[in-house]
């Protein structure tokens, strides 16, 4: 045990050394947004991002698919400019919005020159969209049709109607497991796009993440122009909490797939959750490990079942799910299902090895660069840091954390927080009895 | 001696290939090497020659299944050992397969290049693909090819779209295989394969990151220099016959709206400094669909919302020849006839009246904005540079492509689109969307498992 915990201080003195985190700054701007941001100028261009949160779970019970008709109208039309002058001035300078939607955020991005010309017209585009969109009646009918034939064209889909039951069955009444339906869709206003904008859209609750090409003074000033003229907000911050333990059930769902798509799982973890790091390294070992897993060991590499098999705990401000997930022919679903189910069991029952521990840590540790080596995943970080609140130091702190992770916190967490014998079985495309 | 060369003529050109370094092994192996300082990461791509393209009828599929068997093991590393060496590295590791070419990659920390090029070597010549790995790993196989493509009704409409729209080159067959093809495949099919093609002289090593080019070449003469070249097949030129009219076809799969899919023939890439017709129907790619302001987006979906998705697309550069396509879902209540002849519109527009200035120099300036964007890629500029090497061209045709492009003119624009959107050079694919036999309602009872 003496050569492995020297072998251990070495690998981390090697990340303490060589693994330069970038120098993240942080300030409140005088509108209340909370702004993270690193200065890098090799290479002449601007990434922004801010988020707000106002994600799906943000919306009323009554009012299921409001907050993602939000998001998608923020930047299709504004109180000056119209959907095609956005696009057009966004694409005359090369500049490239973007938007991201999950659970808990919502939000936007720009990537664009850090030339003055083309940074700033980039960033009034941006300014613009963030603070004064108009949601115009004419495109909210339009969008909510096209929203209508995606879920249509989704409810044909396996992937889609396995991931909907989990979600249902996984969360129950829980805003995590909602599902917007075609007549959630329907019978959506354009005054609730505007209240729910008015409420969740504020600036003390706005994250603004800057990586690039500008200087601190000039960060300061993006900061404020974006966020100076955001409504007041108002609306509730938090979240109810996810109730952890569920009952053992199983949901099979009938589609003529030629293969059976398979979830399986339960509430999982919340990001600032003390078991964190154990599960992330014990899952790693599990199924988050690509092709050396456990999982894919079993199912994939010795049994040719599937091409991809997988797990992963979703850590969002509730918690999130732990899912497992593959895909395989209908006719060998019973016995993929008896493999994923005893891979977990014996992962939970009996932990990780010591070799497997050590190999989980090299990956994450020795592979750290890997997450930072771009503006793009800098921002991405940025962003996170800023809307889960997670201290400045995280970058620093992510794999002496990692390091730190012992073979019996796994087996502890696993055992305290994933049981096999309460998970959600979602099956689309379950072998039929009655089939012709 | 000079130990390697820059792209010639091109030193003064203040371009990101000019720090791509080049040298040719004595077995034959091409290492181009991109410096990037960035950050303390490198990647390391293997790039092999042939693709699905090489494959001949019965074995198709040959390729990709390869692909996966490089996975499986050689005479000093057993089944596995790749991923799980790379993996305690701190790497992150795949391959894809295409029509033109078959690539491997790993990004590491920069210390870690040399495991991963002592490795990537040795599978290049000491594969032992045993019997058994391969009886597992083609069920994958056929997995990928359930998950991909039966039971994706888009992809199956791609794959039968190819299968008409070219009727001698073997662009025709899926990358992944016909099923029957990989049900009847064999051991000795993929052996066959990784002996005929899987040598240095039928490969291009691409190195970029945080590396000094001649220590690169130091490293890849080490580990890959004693690889014996190959003697290669000659290569068939497979032109594809002139098409003599319209092609129609119809794919029944389960969906819920129809989706459409016009491609017509059209030319590749092959004189970068005097071809025109190439950059000219990129640019008109970009006209149609390159930003959300582009014709296609503006006027078909948002204006006369006949369509809730729409696209247009084109690719220059490959071995074979290209296909330059429209493809979109009509709104619900729009016919795919209606959708048919509202694309024709757009394109008769632009046959008729051209293109505007504005229009064109919006295109430059996404083409201009993309070349520094894509610095932020190591990964993405050594995939370009694999890709320009494996099909014929060259890294160091990349800048005067780029010239060549914006220099695209819009009578060029113009007289392409007349040129070559032919309706006798067209293949018009629709997916029939048939609604599930059962609606997909969960069971009444719930089961509770155990």
């Amino acid at each position: 045990m003496r050569t492995k915990s020297i072998f251990l201080i070495a690998l981390l003195g090697f990340v303490g050394s060589v693994f330069a985190t970038p120098q993240i700054q942080h300030w409140q701007a005088p509108s209340g947004a909370r702004v993270y941001f690193v200065e890098d100028h090799n290479l002449p261009m601007l990434d922004v991002a801010v988020n707000f949160p106002a994600g799906s779970a943000y919306d009323a019970a009554d009012k299921i698919g409001v907050a993602g008709l939000t998001h998608g109208l923020l930047d299709l039309g504004t109180e000056t400019l119209s959907e095609d002058d956005i696009a057009r001035r966004l694409a005359d300078v090369g500049a490239r919005l973007g938007g991201n939607f999950d659970n808990d955020r919502s939000g936007l991005s720009l990537r664009t020159l850090s030339s003055e010309t083309e940074r700033e017209a980039a960033l009034a585009i941006l300014s613009e969209v963030l603070q004064r969109p108009a949601f115009p009646q004419s495109v909210l009918e339009r969008e909510k049709k096209r929203l209508v034939a995606g879920l249509r064209e989704a409810e044909t889909k396996p992937e889609f109607l396995a991931e909907r039951a989990f979600g249902r069955a996984v969360f129950g009444t829980h805003p995590y497991g909602w599902q917007t339906s075609v007549s959630d869709v329907e019978k959506i206003q354009r005054t609730e796009l505007l209240d729910f904008y008015r409420a969740h859209f504020s600036a003390d609750a706005a994250v603004v993440a800057l990586m690039g090409d500008v200087s601190r003074q000039q960060a300061e000033a993006i900061a404020q122009r974006l966020t100076a003229h955001l409504p007041p907000g108002g609306a509730a911050r938090g979240l109810p909490p996810v109730v952890p333990g569920i009952a053992a059930q199983e949901e099979r769902i009938a589609h003529p797939a030629s293969q059976s798509h398979i979830l399986i799982g339960a509430p999982g973890i919340a990001r600032n959750d003390a078991d964190y790091f154990p599960l992330y390294v014990g899952n790693y070992i599990l199924g988050g490990g690509g092709f050396v897993s456990r999982l894919m060991n079993e199912v994939r590499e010795k049994r040719g079942m599937a091409y991809s098999v997988y797990s992963y705990f979703m850590p969002l401000q509730q918690p999130g799910a732990f899912q497992i997930g593959l895909q395989t022919k209908k006719e060998q679903v019973g016995e993929a299902l008896r493999v994923v189910r005893e891979t977990l069991q014996s992962f939970v029952r009996q932990g990780v090895t010591e070799k497997e521990l050590l190999a989980a840590k090299q990956n994450i540790i020795y592979g750290f660069p890997l997450r930072i080596d771009s503006n793009g995943k800098i921002l991405g970080y940025l962003s996170l840091i800023g809307f889960y609140n997670l201290p400045l130091t995280y970058l620093d702190d992510f794999t002496k954390q990692v390091d730190a992770v012992t073979s019996k916190q796994i087996h502890d967490a696993f055992e305290r927080r994933i049981d096999p014998k309460a998970m959600v079985t979602i099956i689309v495309g379950a072998p039929e009895k009655n089939r012709e | 001696m000079r130990l390697y060369a820059l792209c010639l003529g091109l030193l003064l050109a203040a371009t990101a290939q000019a720090e791509v370094f080049e040298t040719t092994l004595s077995n034959g192996l091409k290492v181009v090497v991109k410096e990037d300082h960035r950050a303390p990461t490198v990647v390391q791509q293997i790039w092999y020659h042939a693709g699905s393209m090489d494959e001949r009828t019965g074995v198709t599929g040959v390729a990709h299944v390869l692909e996966h068997m490089m996975f499986k093991g050689t005479k000093t590393i057993p089944a596995g050992e790749f991923s799980r060496r790379i993996a305690a590295a701190g790497g992150r590791e795949n391959a894809f397969t295409s029509y033109d070419y078959t690539a491997y990659f790993q990004q590491l920390h920069k210390s870690q290049l040399a495991l991963a090029m002592r490795l990537e070597a040795d599978r290049m010549h000491n594969l032992v693909l045993s019997k058994e790995e391969f009886g597992k790993e083609i069920k994958v196989v056929m997995e990928e090819r359930r998950w991909r493509t039966d039971d994706e009704a888009h992809a199956l409409l791609d794959e039968r779209l190819m299968a008409t729209a070219y009727q001698e080159h073997p662009y025709r067959n899926p990358i992944i295989g016909w099923m029957n093809d990989l049900e009847n495949m064999t051991d000795d099919d993929a052996r066959d394969w990784y002996h005929t093609w899987y040598v240095p002289n039928n490969a291009t090593l691409v190195i970029a990151g945080d590396v000094k080019a001649q220590e690169v070449f130091a490293l890849a003469r080490r580990y890959y220099g004693k690889i014996p070249a190959g003697k290669l097949p000659l290569r068939k030129p497979y032109l594809e016959p002139a098409q003599r009219g319209i092609k129609r076809m119809v794919v029944k799969a389960p969906a819920e709206l129809p989706h459409l899919v016009m491609a017509y023939h059209a030319p590749t890439l092959r004189d970068v400094a005097n071809d025109w017709q190439p950059y000219a129907l990129s640019v008109l790619a970009g006209v149609l669909d390159g930003n959300d302001s582009a014709r296609l987006n503006r006027v078909l979906v948002r204006e006369q919302q006949i369509a809730t998705a729409i696209g247009a697309g084109y690719g220059n550069t490959s071995r074979g020849p290209t296909l330059f396509s429209l493809e979109a879902t009509p709104a619900p209540g729009k016919s795919v006839n209606e959708l048919e002849a509202a694309l024709r519109e757009q394109l008769q527009l632009i046959v008729r009246d051209g293109v505007s200035g504005e229009e064109l120099q919006r295109v430059r300036a996404q083409v201009t904005a993309a070349e520094v964007y894509k610095l932020d890629s190591v990964f993405y500029q050594a995939m370009q540079i694999g890709q320009m090497e494996s099909i014929g061209l060259s890294h160091c045709d990349l800048p005067v492509m780029l010239q060549k492009l914006q220099a695209v003119t819009a009578e060029q624009v113009q007289q392409v689109a007349r040129e070559i959107l032919q309706d006798d050079q067209l293949t018009i694919a629709v997916l029939d969307p048939q609604q599930l036999s059962d609606k997909p309602k969960p069971k009444p009872e719930i089961q509770h498992a155990h």
